[in-house]
């Protein structure tokens, strides 16, 4: 089984509006798979249909080789989720949370307790164990979330978000678990907005707009396919002026920063040879030349039109 | 294979079960709605109706102690979830809506059964006898899994708002306590009222009541069983199907 989410025509109609609107793609066994878009996108309507919560009106999921419709207690009891807003019960204590998921997934009760008792200690809450959710704070409830949701040891972990509205010590520990799954053969599966996290953490990427997959690929790829977007750094040894650099065919935009100029274009290959040239015409000498890739942030803007 | 999850899913629902004594039973308005009021509705009616047996009234407090004590929660355990999103949790865990609509049914049981102790004690200490124990209790145990699967009916109308399921219970379990035969003694009651009496499942386990503490029954002892019976497998089948249709529009 190479692909562990294979996913077709997936569609979500609320009311009227177009929440998700056929989309299709896989998820590969053991990368880290990024979901990201706007707010409004479907990305959560995604993750909860892939994860059985809500029905597509159309289309499918097959989840770990189960469609999630026809077979669901199969698909789900290897999978897990951490949604967007934290859902343990506040009138239970940490540790009752965790003994509920472990009933409802069917884990043999020594297992659950070690688990549970492992999983507690490496998220900083096993002193809590016994408090009642309702005192923790946003960060430890999320924490706990993701501990409740790992007690079934799952394969492939859904993350709607996880580190949003984090601090910067809980968001490390949360990533540091997720960054152990890959070697373990686990896939994970994360929404988020946080354009940094997707591009070092994840293989791959899906970028979706109004329901609709504007691109998926690695984020590498993905800045590549945004020639235009590509800029060049220059400085020279003496002042010259903007305006005599804009004979220079391929300029789509020239900004000065300091005494550097950043020159964006379509043709990377062909401005530099153009900015030597006009260097030796004009006697000036090429302090520095860099050129600059587009952040996986400007592939975002650029894919969902926004600012 | 299929027996085998089967009783896995079984032992899920336990879980459940348990969350739900601990949430929403261990709390005091459970003991308060589902015990104090029938009290005071009996003490009301002790007082006004001399020429009532108190065998008679026994029953009836038994019946709707049971009765209230069971449908106390179970509706508003569904919208309340779905408010707070636990809902969503539970959904994601690998059970079936039947799993999830038994184990809330369990927890509403045993509260129902273990209430019971109370208004058999005050029947005690008034002075009735319990002729037979084992068909008292096999009443009480139907009963609880009959009237805790129509509390879970109650709560299948797609609405979040814990108050409009209230209200909606509320509504249909008071004007059936009146119409089971609790105040009125069926015999005495017109014709018209004994057929509506026929259509509440209230009527059969109190008329069973009565039966079991040494006052004559109207109905047969095997009419009575028959029909709890059939209510409890009927409520408890339409209370997972409904379910299976309304808990995907609470997401
Ligand atoms: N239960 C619902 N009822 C009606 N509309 C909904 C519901 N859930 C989502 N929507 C709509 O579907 C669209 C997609 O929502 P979704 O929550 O999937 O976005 P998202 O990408 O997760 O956004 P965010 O980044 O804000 O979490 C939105 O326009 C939203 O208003
Ligand atoms: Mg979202």
């Amino acid at each position: 089984m190479d692909h562990v989410v294979e996913v077709q025509n997936l569609t979500k109609i609320y009311n009227k509006l177009v929440a998700v609107d056929h989309i299709n793609f896989e998820v590969k066994k053991g990368e880290i798979f990024g979901f990201l878009g706007p707010n409004g996108a479907g990305k959560t309507t995604t993750v909860r249909m892939l994860t059985g919560i809500i029905k597509p009106i159309e289309g499918h999921a097959i989840i770990l080789g189960h469609d999630i419709q026809k077979e669901p207690l199969k698909a789900k009891q290897n999978i897990c989720v951490v949604p967007e807003t934290s859902n343990a019960y506040v009138d239970l204590s940490a540790w009752q949370n965790m003994m509920l998921m472990a009933e409802l997934y069917g884990i043999p009760k020594k297992e659950a307790e070690a688990r549970a008792e492992d999983l507690l200690r490496r998220l900083s809450l096993y002193q809590r164990k016994n408090s009642k959710v309702k005192g923790f704070s946003k960060g430890m409830k999320q924490r706990l979330i993701l501990c409740m949701a790992l007690i079934n040891d799952p394969v492939l972990v859904f993350l709607d978000e996880p580190t949003s509205g984090l601090d910067v010590q809980s968001s490390r520990m949360i990533r540091e678990i997720l960054l152990e799954f890959p070697k373990e053969g686990k896939t994970i599966f994360l929404t988020t907005h946080n354009m940094d996290e997707a591009s070092h953490l994840c293989d791959r990427v899906a970028i979706i707009n109004h329901g609709k997959i504007a691109a998926i690929d690695r984020p590498a790829t993905l800045k590549n396919t945004i020639k235009k977007l590509n800029s060049i750094e220059i400085s020279f040894d003496s002042a010259i002026k903007a305006e005599n650099l804009s004979e220079i065919p391929h300029i789509i935009e020239i900004r000065k920063e300091g005494d550097k100029f950043i020159i964006s274009t379509d043709d990377v290959d062909d401005l530099i040879h153009s900015l030597t040239d006009f260097a030796e015409s004009q006697k000036l000498k090429i302090i520095s030349l860099n050129t600059m890739a587009p952040s996986l942030e400007e592939v975002f803007v650029k894919l969902t039109g926004e600012v | 294979m299929r027996i085998f999850q089967f009783l896995d899913q079984l032992k899920r629902s336990l879980g459940i079960m348990k969350k739900d004594i601990r949430i929403y039973y261990l709390k005091g308005p459970v003991v308060i709605f589902g015990f104090l009021m029938p009290l005071f509705l009996f003490l009301a009616f002790f007082i006004g109706s001399r020429n009532l047996s108190i065998e008679f009234l026994i029953s009836g407090l038994i019946g709707m102690t049971v009765f209230f004590t069971a449908t106390a929660v179970s509706p508003i355990i569904a919208p309340w979830e779905a408010q707070v999103q636990t809902l969503e949790r539970l959904i994601s865990c690998p059970i079936s809506i039947t799993t999830l609509i038994f184990g809330d049914m369990l927890a509403s049981f045993i509260f129902g059964i273990l209430i019971a102790i109370l208004p058999i004690a005050i029947g005690l200490a008034m002075g009735t006898h319990i002729t037979n124990p084992i068909i008292l209790i096999l009443g009480l145990l139907l009963g609880g899994v009959c009237f805790s699967s129509f509390g879970l009916i109650l709560s299948s109308p797609p609405s979040n708002a814990p108050s409009n399921i209230m209200m909606i219970s509320s509504l249909v379990r008071f004007p059936l306590v009146f119409i089971s035969g609790i105040f009125i003694p069926l015999e005495n009651m017109p014709y018209w009222g004994k057929i509506i009496a026929s259509f509440s499942p209230l009527t059969y386990f109190t008329d069973l009541t009565r039966y079991t503490i040494g006052a004559t029954s109207y109905y047969s002892l095997l009419s009575d069983f028959t029909a709890l019976i059939i209510f409890t497998v009927v409520f408890f089948v339409l209370a997972v199907k409904l379910h299976e249709r309304t808990i995907y529009q609470r997401l």
